[in-house]
């Protein structure tokens, strides 16, 4: 049943957002500490063990896979309702201070993606890769 | 007629975003091909035309939240808001390839800190730089420059006053714009073609919304390894945000 992939999902998010306000919460952080990243994490890990007991059905996948695709078509809505009016209106700081944060933050991707390239680009890790994608 | 069609849209927010989304997209694909040859990528001029969108939708009804505060169009709101943009993103995290996240674990929390630490200065600087040299000030508008949410956060848990805060928000979205926006024209120069590169972007950029639109638009199967990373990006700059970073500039300026 396609629902029982979306449930999975509705779970996992759901536990995620909690253990992430919880964390948060400890913290004394006043916000949702990664609440995302442990639902994706908390996804993964019920996808892989569901796979091996062999409880993940191509529809069950459905049920997750149409959320996914529907990622980008999400992203377009959330851009159309960002404040953009206040965010030009913002002046010279709120831009200079931007377009700082991100020049400095590329030129560190850039540094630390070319530094180690080569580990990633090798033989071996290829192979890796490829038998990680068949499983 | 007319009044029973905008009864009808107005019932129907979401199933009407769904469509105008589906609108928007066909037109970016087109436009696309025809125009750049596919060298711009369709979703990143989707996402330009969702920006262009809210811009009419903020100078129409002087709302905030662009196109969403035009009733007509309030399923966007739904559609695009925290709640299903969160549930697309978990979503993502199927098509993770365990090992490849494996790899770039430390790479990933390095990232995450440069990230804060590095914005957060260049924000505080260029404050300083205007003539905002108190300790609460610089705070404020540095974090704005780590993400939107980390601005106001930072600025409420340390008084700051609500132009400063719309200051620091007005920078962070001015930031995630940026992002959304640029990836995909600098994807080479950052080198943007395997998972963990992506981690280490989605580390580094920051903003949830500015690191999965500018991955998106540029290679949709690495969205979630840069999600799973950035999405740690707000929590961590809230928690920094208000008492490390604070205690450092308020020892720097006083």
């Amino acid at each position: 049943m396609i629902i029982y992939g979306t449930a999975l999902l509705a779970v996992c998010h759901l536990l995620g957002i909690f253990l992430g306000d919880l964390l948060g919460t400890l913290l004394g952080a006043k916000t949702n500490v990664g609440g995302v990243g442990i639902a994706m994490i908390l996804l993964i890990c019920a996808r892989l063990w569901l796979h091996k007991r062999g409880l993940m059905p191509a529809q069950t996948e459905m049920g997750v896979g149409f959320w996914g695709a529907m990622y980008i078509p999400v992203v377009v809505a959330m851009a159309a309702q960002q404040n953009v009016v206040a965010a030009l209106r913002g002046g010279p700081v709120a831009v200079l201070a931007a377009l700082g944060s991100v020049v400095v933050c590329a030129v560190c991707v850039s540094l630390i993606n070319r530094g180690e390239r080569p580990a990633t680009g090798t033989e071996p890790d290829a192979e890796a890769r490829v038998a990680a994608q068949r499983v | 007629m007319l009044e029973l069609l905008e009864k009808t849209v107005k019932h129907n927010g979401l199933v009407l975003a769904f469509a105008l989304v589906g609108f928007v997209m066909i037109v970016s694909m087109q436009l696309s091909r025809r125009l750049t040859f596919g060298r711009v990528h369709g979703s990143a001029i989707a996402i330009l035309i969702g920006l262009g969108l809210a811009y009419w939708g903020g100078i129409q009804t002087g709302g905030q939240k662009g196109l969403a505060d035009v009733s007509l169009f309030a399923g966007v709101g739904l559609m695009g808001g925290a709640m299903l943009r969160d549930f697309a993103i978990v979503a993502t995290a199927f098509e993770v390839q365990v090992e490849e996240a494996k790899k770039a674990g430390l790479v990933g929390v390095v990232a995450l800190l440069l990230g804060t630490v590095l914005p957060f200065i260049v924000g505080a600087s260029v404050a300083w730089a205007f003539g905002y040299r108190d300790a609460i000030s610089m705070t404020t508008i540095g974090a704005g420059a780590v993400t939107y949410i980390v601005g106001p956060v930072t600025g409420a848990a340390i008084g700051a006053s609500s132009e400063l805060m719309a200051l620091s928000i007005a920078t962070g979205l001015v930031k995630a714009i940026m992002v959304m926006v640029g990836t995909p024209i600098a994807a080479r120069f950052l080198r943007l073609s395997t998972p963990r590169s992506a981690m280490v972007f989605g580390g580094l950029a920051g903003t949830v919304s500015g690191v999965s639109a500018g991955l998106a638009a540029t290679d949709r199967k690495l969205v979630p390894y840069g999600a799973l990373v950035a999405t740690f990006h707000t929590g961590l700059g809230c928690l920094l945000g208000p008492s490390l970073l604070y205690f450092a500039v308020r020892a720097l300026v006083g």
